[in-house]
């Protein structure tokens, strides 16, 4: 039995003891060590990522054995492409974000404590497969958020703080009392065992059973999608998230947007479609509205904001909303179109492209703005600038090249997702991936206008003597770049890691 | 009916004979001996020497083991009514350690032969069977009792109430000779077993009706039962101390021996019932009521009492109710449940009374105001307080809880299908009542600080040897009632 | 073995109480050592018993043969969690009132004296010594709050003991009723549980009594609407006072709710069931609510452990396995967090800046004053509010399941008073540690003592022991759940036609 996993959780989780108790004095040390302790997980990662055997669609890496029998409860920990994946992209953001904040200097032992256990929470939630210990790491991760933004945050981090907090947590809330009622129907933790159980449709007459309540597989699912669902977020349950975007520490923000949304759409790919996939279909239609609001509204509201970090904000909302809608769209009972099974299979491979892009475009433009806020003493709004790109040409070169693979131009990594999601989508629900391209619209629009605003126009004196960027920040950015065109161009890097892993969903959702 | 032998009735009063003797010994030592001594001497001399008549008077009840019944119960002598002469002369004694420290007579001869008579007087009530015996030796300690509420002289609140005490016991007693002679009529003599013959069988007619309640006024007055309580509190305030813890403890006693005694032998065949789905009239619903309004008016009025005195006589008013249930429910076990409680509820009475006559003595009042900080200026002093204070508002695992549980199980066992429940119900909810006013006693001494720089309080020796041996009965027989119920 | 938890104890209290008066040094010393030798005995006690879901006699003579009463110590699995508990709250309070100046000797000589009395009733299995060693701990309580205790002390202390002592009436009625009617039934005077617990009282009989003694109990484990004495009783408190009220006090009510109410009259729970879960979830929901909208940072800690012990309640009323377990699992969980979080609002915070207001707390940032305070405050209101990975989350999430199938909508308004209990602890996090508002001038010449090192030995011990069973519930549970499953316990017939499935 392996603990690569155990020990990748475990890593930077003692890193982080380790820095806090080194104390505020050394901050070097300190820094250093948090660094560290972040590469090693990205080396962990990438070891993985090499070691994995992406034909098997199956679990790998796993550990299990036996953990409080008496409630069901297994330490049971696994990944298959979608987790690795996930895995992946937590190993990539964090020491970017660490690296975002090379000078901070404020606490700043607690401050690289909390960044390594909100990772070390990450890569448990996206290894665990049981859901005690997965309920623990997704609750881990909250507090080190919770602080971050409290601690470190803008003016109104206060409010921001405990609105993330409370949002989140009333839908964990909702989500636990919904696994307590399903462990109690079936006596199991084991999201596997679960997803098998759905799938032979053992699950709801269990729920039925116990409860005596005929609609009660509606009313779990329902628990449980408000639980992913505010962390997504999907509208009308969005409203936390741009003030405490918006708000946090720009480094803290990578990693909420870059990897902390991405545990929402992960819970619907994990739980909900393979153990809730008969109640996904019955009010599909609403969801998929649900699907259609978030991007068009989100898209439209993000182009109604003033401030960019807002505004990325709201577009992180928007590029997710494509994610929701392709994971619905994928339990469609598709009879009359053809190859169905290849269309669900292009939307899934859809959504783990753009979650993983999303997670690298979102992050790399929030580092930008994080860049831009220092240099202008940490204004941000569309209006503070204008001609930027005549002073501080690389900086605008470079950060044009994430807004563009934001908006999904062909050729950078954004496209991919997105096309696949549409291409899929299309014959499944032609109709609200007809509204949907709304979204793109207003998208292309709104990143574009910010491109002008900052960039292009008469120079705003003020800023006449903003440095470019620095050759260390230049090495910051690099890999994100690098990354976006790399998968832009060869997105197979990814797709044939996860294919297997989309295809056995799919067979999951067709009985 | 047989000549009278004088040397067997000697024989058979011969712990009363010895008390009597020791009274002679205590007076003449006080005029000749210890003349021109200081108070204090002389009451710890004569103090011991009363203690000694006192001791051996009860190791020789205590000793024997004989049963006789002397002209037709006249005088009656039992391992049972000799045990409750043993526990009244313990009484004594430690009424008259807690006396010792006094300063509020010059008289102390005079003072330690009262509580001598009186005591003799409950002993005589204990061991007879016939109406007639009872009243006399129920007066003759009386008698002394008023007295010893007048004793200080230099307080006219003594005087007062024990004129207010004398006129009441007066109309008590013509209340009861009242009811006796009615029951004389009735029956035909003042034997109660054979009144009991002489009621069965007649019904219960109205002449019955009227000796029965005349019956429970007076002895309702002789144990400070509500509606007839009122000289209660007013005589333990204004008695010296030691002479209410007398009142409180000695006397109730025997009170509750003879009224359980009357009741249950006298009366047997007009019981009635008190269970709430079976009310019949009786003695019992009499009882019942007097001991509902006892609980219930002794433990509310206590509440607002500000003189300690005053709080532990409307306590004693409440405790007589608690204690009338165990006669009513009339059956061998809760009369023994009743007498154990009255013995231990003696015990701490007058243990708190010895606490109350410290601090009286050392601050000159017996407010509650006056107990505060007790528990810097005297610790053990506080510590036994609170022993007593919590065992009679019913803490375990001190004798007054035990006692409580033992009457109210006895009682609740007594009615049949928990019929007289609703007296426990109702008892107990009073007790929870009464916790408050007790702890309010205590929060003083041990909560709040004196208002200056108080000395501490010098207790004197003999006094606080017989508190602490108080406070050690008191939990002795909370944790180990066995002692004691094995004689009940 | 573990009878001598409470004989150490009250060895202690006497030690104590021979100690010349002014040395307070020596007096914290032997209390310390007091605790701990009862603590470490009563871990070992409970390690050692071979078969936790059993009954195991510890020492049984009679005691007063007339009524039947025993001096019948005994143990299974639930009082091992509780005894346990008892150890680690004993000893974790004296560490946080280690800067007792005022009498310390008399403190601690309460102090302990109540800790004898909780050990004994969480071991006796005769009811009336039960009932004596309940009622021995309602005066410790009494003086150490008027006495040691802040913001109207005396009305707090009298509030509390008079409730107690009202419960406990309500159970000696219930009590007395019972013995007569089993005398009846078995020929024989009876107090012993075991025996107790086999009696078939009537069922009429069971319908008005089991309310009685239920409610007796559980006036002191924080029922609503009894529970108001909780929240002015602990505020009032000093803060070893509120961290053992909360912590073993409100156990015993909820104790005794299980161990004599429910196991002697199991048809009177079933016909209570839904009125003990209503008034659990009215407790949990209400307590949290009012937590909400304190301003005095220990309110905020008092009403939530009406609100936590609203999910004992819950479990209790649940009447099956799950529910039990984790019932009795919150006790423990409970009492560790709660007295951790007193230890922090009262210790750490009042005893230095003399108030708990949050006005005044929020222009202090202690957070940056007194890290060590802020963060554990932090990781005590995580626990308290059930997140995973400490204790409270196992016990409520077996709450929840076993209510989940007995009452489905009050589980589902539970989660709301779990919701409002993370809104709450939010708030005091952020009003008492991370404030915002703008900082008064802190006086630099005089700043706050630091944490000292019985205060920082007494917060590890309680985090780590939340921590521990929060990540490792098992080792609880394997004491728990064995009373619970064996068809021989004295809960079987409680469970037999209980409520699930």
């Amino acid at each position: 039995m392996n603990h690569w996993l155990t020990i990748l959780t475990l890593v930077p989780f003692l890193g982080g003891i380790v820095i806090a108790g080194l104390g505020a004095e050394r901050k070097n040390l300190v820094r250093g060590l948090a660094l560290a302790a972040s590469l090693v997980g990205l080396g962990g990662a990438l070891c993985m990522w090499l070691h994995f055997d992406p034909k098997s669609g199956g679990l790998q890496f796993v550990e299990k054995f036996d953990w409080v029998p008496s409630l069901g409860i297994q330490y049971f920990l696994g990944v298959d492409g979608l987790g690795l994946l996930m895995v992946l992209l937590t190993a990539i953001v964090t020491p970017l974000a660490i690296l975002a904040s090379w000078r901070m200097d404020d606490r700043a032992h607690v401050y690289h404590a909390l960044i390594l256990w909100l990772q070390a929470g990450l890569f448990g939630t996206f290894t665990a497969l049981n859901f005690f210990h997965w309920f623990l790491f997704w609750e881990l991760g909250l507090i080190p958020a919770f602080f971050l933004i409290k601690l470190w945050g803008g003016p109104k981090r206060g409010p921001a703080a405990t609105q993330f907090f409370i949002y989140t947590m009333v839908g964990s809330v909702a989500l636990l009392l919904s696994f307590l009622a399903i462990r109690l129907a079936t006596g199991s933790f084991d999201f596997i065992e679960l997803a098998g159980m759905a799938k032979s449709g053992v699950l709801v007459t269990k729920l039925q059973a116990a409860f005596g309540w005929k609609n009660i597989g509606l009313i779990i699912f329902f628990g449980a999608f408000l639980g992913f669902a505010v962390k997504v977020p999907v509208i009308p349950f969005h409203t936390w998230l741009p003030a405490a975007y918006s708000e946090a520490p720009s480094p803290v923000t990578m990693l909420l947007t870059g990897v902390m949304s991405k545990m929402g759409v992960y819970g619907f790919l994990r739980i909900l479609l393979p153990i809730f996939p008969e109640q996904i279909r019955a009010v599909l239609i609403p969801l998929l509205w649900l699907a259609v609001a978030t991007i068009v509204l989100s898209a439209c509201a993000a182009f109604a904001q003033k401030d960019i970090k807002r505004m990325i904000a709201y577009s992180s909302i928007n590029h997710l909303g494509y994610c929701l809608l392709a994971l619905f769209a994928a339990t469609a009972v598709a009879t009359g179109v053809n190859n169905s099974d290849l269309q669900k299979a292009a939307a899934l491979d859809g959504v783990l492209l753009q979650m993983f892009n999303h997670g690298l475009t979102a992050s790399a433009l929030f580092l930008f703005v994080a860049l831009l806020e220092k240099r202008s003493g940490g204004l941000r709004g569309l209006d503070d600038f204008g001609g930027l790109r005549k002073i501080i040409p690389v900086f605008t070169g470079l950060m044009g090249i994430s807004i563009f693979s934001s908006l999904g131009l062909p050729g950078l990594n954004g496209f991919v997702g997105e096309f696949l999601i549409f291409k899929g989508v299309f014959p499944l629900a032609p109709w609200a991936a007809a509204v949907s391209t709304i979204g793109l619209l207003v998208t292309a629009i709104f990143l574009l206008t910010l491109i002008q605003r900052v960039f292009c126009g008469p120079l705003n004196e003020r800023w006449a003597k903003m440095p470019d960027l620095t050759t260390a920040e230049r090495f910051l950015v690099l890999p994100s770049i690098a990354l976006m065109f790399v998968l832009g161009i060869w997105p197979q890097f990814i797709l044939g890691a996860v294919d297997a892993t989309v295809v056995k969903l799919v067979q999951q959702l067709n009985f | 009916m047989n000549p009278v032998n004088y040397l067997q009735i000697l024989q058979l009063a011969a712990p009363e004979t010895i008390v009597t003797l020791t009274v002679l010994v205590v007076l003449g030592a006080d005029v000749t001996v210890l003349r021109g001594k200081s108070i204090a001497a002389r009451f710890n001399i004569g103090a011991l020497l009363a203690i000694l008549g006192c001791a051996s008077a009860a190791l020789l009840a205590f000793m024997r083991h004989i049963e006789a019944n002397l002209f037709n119960g006249l005088l009656v002598v039992s391992p049972s009514s000799d045990f409750f002469k043993v526990a009244l002369l313990v009484l004594t004694i430690f009424t008259i350690l807690i006396s010792t420290s006094g300063k509020f007579t010059d008289h102390v001869g005079e003072y330690l032969s009262l509580i001598l008579l009186g005591t003799i007087g409950l002993m005589f009530l204990v061991s007879t069977e016939d109406l007639l015996m009872v009243f006399i030796a129920l007066e003759f300690a009386s008698l002394a009792l008023y007295i010893l509420t007048a004793f200080n002289k230099h307080n006219e609140k003594s005087a007062e109430a024990a004129l207010k005490y004398f006129l009441f016991g007066g109309m008590s007693a013509a209340f009861l000779l009242f009811g006796f002679s009615l029951l004389y009529g009735i029956a035909g003599s003042t034997n109660l077993r054979e009144i009991a013959l002489g009621i069965a069988g007649k019904g219960f007619d109205p002449l019955l009706l009227v000796a029965l309640v005349t019956t429970v006024i007076g002895f309702g007055f002789k144990v400070a039962a509500v509606p007839f309580h009122l000289w209660a509190p007013d005589a333990y305030e204004g008695a010296p101390t030691p002479s209410a813890a007398f009142i409180g403890s000695g006397s109730k006693v025997a009170s509750f021996y003879v009224l359980a005694k009357i009741f249950t032998l006298g009366f047997i065949g007009a019981e009635g019932s008190a269970a709430y789905h079976n009310f019949l009239s009786g003695w019992t619903p009499v009882i019942a009521i007097v001991a509902a309004l006892s609980m219930v008016l002794g433990n509310l009025t206590a509440i607002v009492q500000s003189s300690v005195k005053r709080l532990l006589a409307y306590s004693a008013i409440a405790h007589a109710g608690y204690m009338l249930l165990g006669i009513l429910s009339n059956t061998p076990v809760s009369a023994s449940a009743m007498m154990f409680y009255v013995i231990t509820y003696a015990l701490t009475t007058i243990g708190a009374f010895g606490v109350v006559t410290v601090v009286e003595e050392a601050t000159g009042s017996d407010t509650i105001a006056n107990f505060r900080g007790l528990s810097r200026r005297a610790p053990g002093l506080a510590l036994c307080l609170m022993i007593f204070l919590l065992s009679l508002g019913g803490i375990p695992p001190l004798a007054g809880f035990i006692a409580k549980f033992f009457l109210f199980s006895a009682v609740v066992n007594a009615g049949a299908n928990l019929g007289l429940l609703w007296l426990v119900i109702l008892a107990i909810a009073m007790s929870a009542v009464s916790f408050y006013y007790y702890l309010r006693v205590l929060k003083a001494a041990y909560v709040e600080d004196a208002a200056e720089a108080a000395p501490a309080i010098q207790v004197p020796l003999l006094t606080f040897l017989a508190l602490v041996l108080l406070a050690f009965l008191v939990i002795l027989f909370g944790v180990a009632p066995g002692l004691l119920t094995q004689f009940l | 073995m573990l009878a001598w938890t409470i004989y150490i104890t009250f060895f202690g209290v006497l030690v104590l109480m021979l100690l010349p008066r002014d040395n307070a040094r020596a007096a914290r010393i032997v209390a310390l050592l007091t605790a701990i030798a009862g603590c470490v005995v009563a871990f070992v006690g409970a390690i050692q018993q071979a078969n936790p879901g059993e009954v195991t006699t510890i020492v049984k003579v009679p005691w007063i043969p007339s009524i039947g009463a025993n001096y019948y110590l005994a143990a299974d699995g639930i009082s091992l969690v509780l005894v346990v508990l008892t150890g680690l709250a004993a000893v974790s309070g004296i560490l946080f009132s280690w800067n007792i100046e005022k009498r310390t000797k008399e403190f601690f000589a309460f102090y302990l004296a109540l800790i004898g009395g909780v050990y004994g009733v969480f071991l006796s299995f005769d009811v009336l010594l039960l009932f004596v060693f309940y009622e021995l701990t309602i005066i410790p309580k009494y003086f150490l709050i008027a006495r040691w205790g802040s913001t109207r002390k005396e009305y707090g202390a009298m509030k509390l003991a008079l409730y107690s002592f009202v419960g406990s009436h309500l159970v000696l009625i219930g009590l007395i009723a019972a013995w007569v009617v089993a005398k009846g039934q078995l020929g024989h005077a009876s107090l012993d549980l075991i025996e107790l617990s086999k009696v078939a009282f009537p069922v009429a009989f069971q319908h008005w009594v089991f309310p009685l003694v239920f409610v007796g109990f559980a006036i002191l484990a924080g029922m609503w609407p009894f529970h108001t004495w909780a929240p002015t009783g602990h505020v009032a408190a000093p803060t070893a006072g509120s961290m053992l009220l909360a912590g073993v006090v409100m156990k015993l009510g909820a104790y005794g709710c299980l161990r004599v109410a429910m196991v002697m009259f199991p048809e009177g729970v079933r016909e209570w069931q839904w009125a003990i879960a209503a008034l659990a979830v009215a407790g949990i929901v209400y307590g949290a609510g009012v937590a909400l909208v304190q301003r005095d940072f220990k309110f905020v800690i008092g009403y939530s452990s009406v609100s936590h012990m609203g999910f004992v309640l819950l479990g209790l009323a649940t009447l099956n396995t799950i529910g039990l377990d984790g019932a009795v699992l919150q006790m423990f969980s409970h009492g560790i967090i709660a007295g951790l979080l007193f230890g922090v609002v009262g210790r750490m915070v009042y005893d230095r800046t003399h108030t708990r207001d949050f006005n005044d707390l929020e222009t202090m940032q202690l957070g940056k004053l007194i890290p060590f305070a802020g963060v554990t405050f932090v990781i005590a209101g995580v626990a308290s509010m059930g997140l995973p990975g400490f204790s409270g989350f196992v016990a409520e999430f077996q709450v929840l399941m076993g209510a989940w199938s007995v009452f489905p909508k009050l589980t589902i308004l539970s989660g709301v008073g779990i919701l409002i209990g993370v809104a709450y602890t939010l708030r005091a996090v952020q009003k008492g540690f991370y404030s915002d508002a703008p900082p008064k001038s802190v006086d630099h010449d005089h700043p706050f003592e630091p944490i000292t090192i019985a205060e920082r030995f007494g917060a590890v011990m309680l985090i780590g022991a939340s921590l521990i069973i929060g990540l490792f519930p098992g080792l609880l549970m394997n004491w728990i759940e064995p009373c619970f499953n064996s068809p021989l316990s004295m809960f079987a017939r409680l469970l037999v036609k209980g409520g699930s499935q």
